[in-house]
């Protein structure tokens, strides 16, 4: 890697081209795609929220079902802004050449990934935000202070993006992924709090836990989701902006690397 | 402005690792040409055009496109030429139309005026009819014939034509070299490169031939036909041919080559060969006039590149 791949994004509003075409393709699909970004987050909802549920008293003083709701709420926007970041990306890469098309016109790689970035960030939005609509239905959410969990979906869209644009960049096939998946995303599921408090785990899965990004993101929501301001919010807030900035650029200057030689 | 090179490169090189793929490039462009870039595979002619449209850096030399240094004004430049690259790249999830007017974004170009140029291009491409369809559905031809459109969205004063009509078959390359040459009418200037020799002869008022990274001969094709190589070929084949080169072909024809089983006499007086040939009847054979890809052939050799 040389340092010119290392060098500042160069930022332009152009991305905005590639953000609305990605936009083009998934309205066709929108339906579809919708349901299926739900049917996950929801089937773990009831299947564990009520089954489970049913077994245990309260957890951290919630109902098993309404702590679950804010887990799932982060859990979902981070699979979606994976895959996005990550199959979708790779395709309109590696399998369609469409950012070389978009590269003959006048965008740069920067436009390219700063859209594709944005872009698996709000398709990641929609999925968080349908989750917590349906939670709201439900009657899971009581606290007005919920609406602050609306861009702390997206804040934690962009940090998922940007670690799938990492993967995305250093990818030989769609095979790869599956290491992602299996060493980061199912670990990330099972030891950030999402099924059950982080307190409960040992000590040391703890201290590593608290080096992931989904933790705080679950920190975070949990607290505002039933109607409590979270403590030290500031560095969970701090530690999801950091991943989603550093990954970001980490993508942009490995793609640098692969696709302007 | 008219007057000035569309696209002048001085000293253009490019290395990836220990490896000089364009070492050391000179082209001058004259408005309203087309101008052929020729070679064999790994010859260093899509590194230069990526060069060319500042999509990589180089490691020395200079390139000026439509007035802009490229790559510090890549992006100006690409605002004014049009890309048929060498591999489809059509979006698949669109229509034809939404593929022009997605493409036509990429330029900021208002939907107004896209809305005015798609027809026309649609009309061009010979699409109009299939406007709505997905692209899926489309035969090589179209596709091809719909990248070519594409490329002209942003009406471009400079096309860059990377190998466009490989992998059509004739009826397809023929409506794709008809295009061009009405392209040219309406003075377009267009970089082609391509390894069809037939194709650089149709249309190219000067070609380049480039191999290993530098540009061993050029000018016009005609002129270099007549400078390189002989004006005649008897092609002989056959078991016998490689024999009967031996012993008659080197001796009546200025050169003989020879590719397996199949002997290439170049000469300027075939009339002894064909003489020849006629009167044995045991070996095939085809008299025709030298080309430039007999020219290409001699001064880039008869072995393989991968």
């Amino acid at each position: 890697m040389s340092a010119q791949h290392w060098s500042p994004p160069r930022l332009s509003l152009r991305f905005l081209h590639v953000w609305r075409r990605n936009l083009l393709v998934w309205r066709k699909l929108a339906i579809p795609s919708m349901l299926g970004n739900l049917a996950d987050p929801l089937l773990y909802m009831f299947g564990l929220g009520y089954g489970l549920g049913r077994m245990l008293e309260d957890v951290g003083g919630l109902s098993y079902i309404a702590f679950l709701a804010s887990g799932v709420i982060c859990s979902s926007t981070m699979m979606s802004a994976s895959f996005e970041a990550m199959y979708s990306a790779f395709s309109r890469m590696h399998m369609q050449k469409t950012w070389d098309a978009i590269l003959n016109a006048p965008l740069t790689l920067d436009d390219v990934l700063l859209g594709e970035w944005v872009w698996a960030a709000s398709k990641s939005f929609l999925s968080g935000s349908a989750v917590l609509i349906v939670a709201a239905v439900l009657g899971l959410v009581p606290s007005p202070l919920a609406i602050a969990v609306i861009p702390l979906i997206f804040l934690t869209g962009l940090a998922f993006a940007g670690l799938g644009l990492i993967m995305t960049a250093l990818s030989p096939s769609y095979d790869f992924f599956m290491y992602y998946f299996t060493l980061c995303v199912t670990p990330m599921m099972l030891l950030c709090g999402v099924f059950f408090p982080l307190h409960e785990l040992p000590a040391a899965a703890q201290i590593a836990a608290q080096a992931l990004p989904l933790t705080h993101a679950v920190a975070l929501a949990r607290p505002l989701v039933n109607g409590t301001v979270p403590s030290d919010w500031l560095l969970h807030v701090a530690v999801l902006a950091a991943y989603a900035a550093g990954s970001a650029w980490i993508a942009l200057a490995l793609t640098r690397r692969r696709l302007l030689q | 402005m008219n007057t000035a090179s569309p696209l002048n490169v001085a000293g253009l090189r490019k290395s990836y690792g220990d490896k000089e793929v364009v070492c050391g490039i000179d082209l001058a462009l004259q408005p309203g040409e087309c101008f052929g870039l020729l070679g064999p595979n790994g010859a260093g002619k899509t590194t230069t055009l990526r060069l060319c449209l500042g999509l990589t850096g180089p490691d020395s030399g200079s390139i000026r496109v439509l007035g802009h240094e490229v790559p510090q004004q890549g992006r100006e430049a690409r605002a004014r030429i049009g890309v048929v690259p060498q591999f489809d790249n059509l979006d698949p999830d669109f229509t034809i139309r939404e593929n022009l007017r997605v493409f036509g974004r990429y330029f900021d170009i208002p939907d107004s005026t896209l809305q005015e140029r798609i027809p026309a291009l649609l009309e061009f491409a010979g699409l109009s009819s299939r406007a709505d369809t997905r692209i899926q559905t489309l035969s090589g031809g179209m596709k091809r014939r719909l990248t070519l459109a594409r490329a002209l969205i942003n009406d471009p004063e400079l096309l860059f034509l990377d190998e466009p009509t490989t992998g059509l078959d004739p009826q397809a390359r023929h409506v794709i070299w008809e295009r061009l040459r009405n392209l040219l009418k309406q003075g377009k200037t267009l970089l082609l490169t391509t390894h069809f020799m037939e194709e650089a002869e149709r249309l190219c008022s000067r070609i380049a031939i480039m191999d290993h990274g530098k540009i061993i001969s050029g000018g016009d094709p005609r002129a270099l036909i007549t400078q390189h190589v002989e004006p005649h070929v008897v092609e002989v084949y056959g078991e016998g041919a490689p024999g009967w080169g031996e012993t008659f072909g080197r001796r009546h024809a200025e050169r003989c080559e020879a590719t397996g089983e199949t002997i290439f006499c170049y000469t300027s007086d075939p009339a002894p060969l064909v003489a020849d040939l006629d009167s044995r009847g045991d070996l095939r054979y085809l008299h025709r006039r030298a080309n430039i890809e007999d020219v290409f052939l001699k001064l880039t050799g008869r072995d393989l590149r991968d």
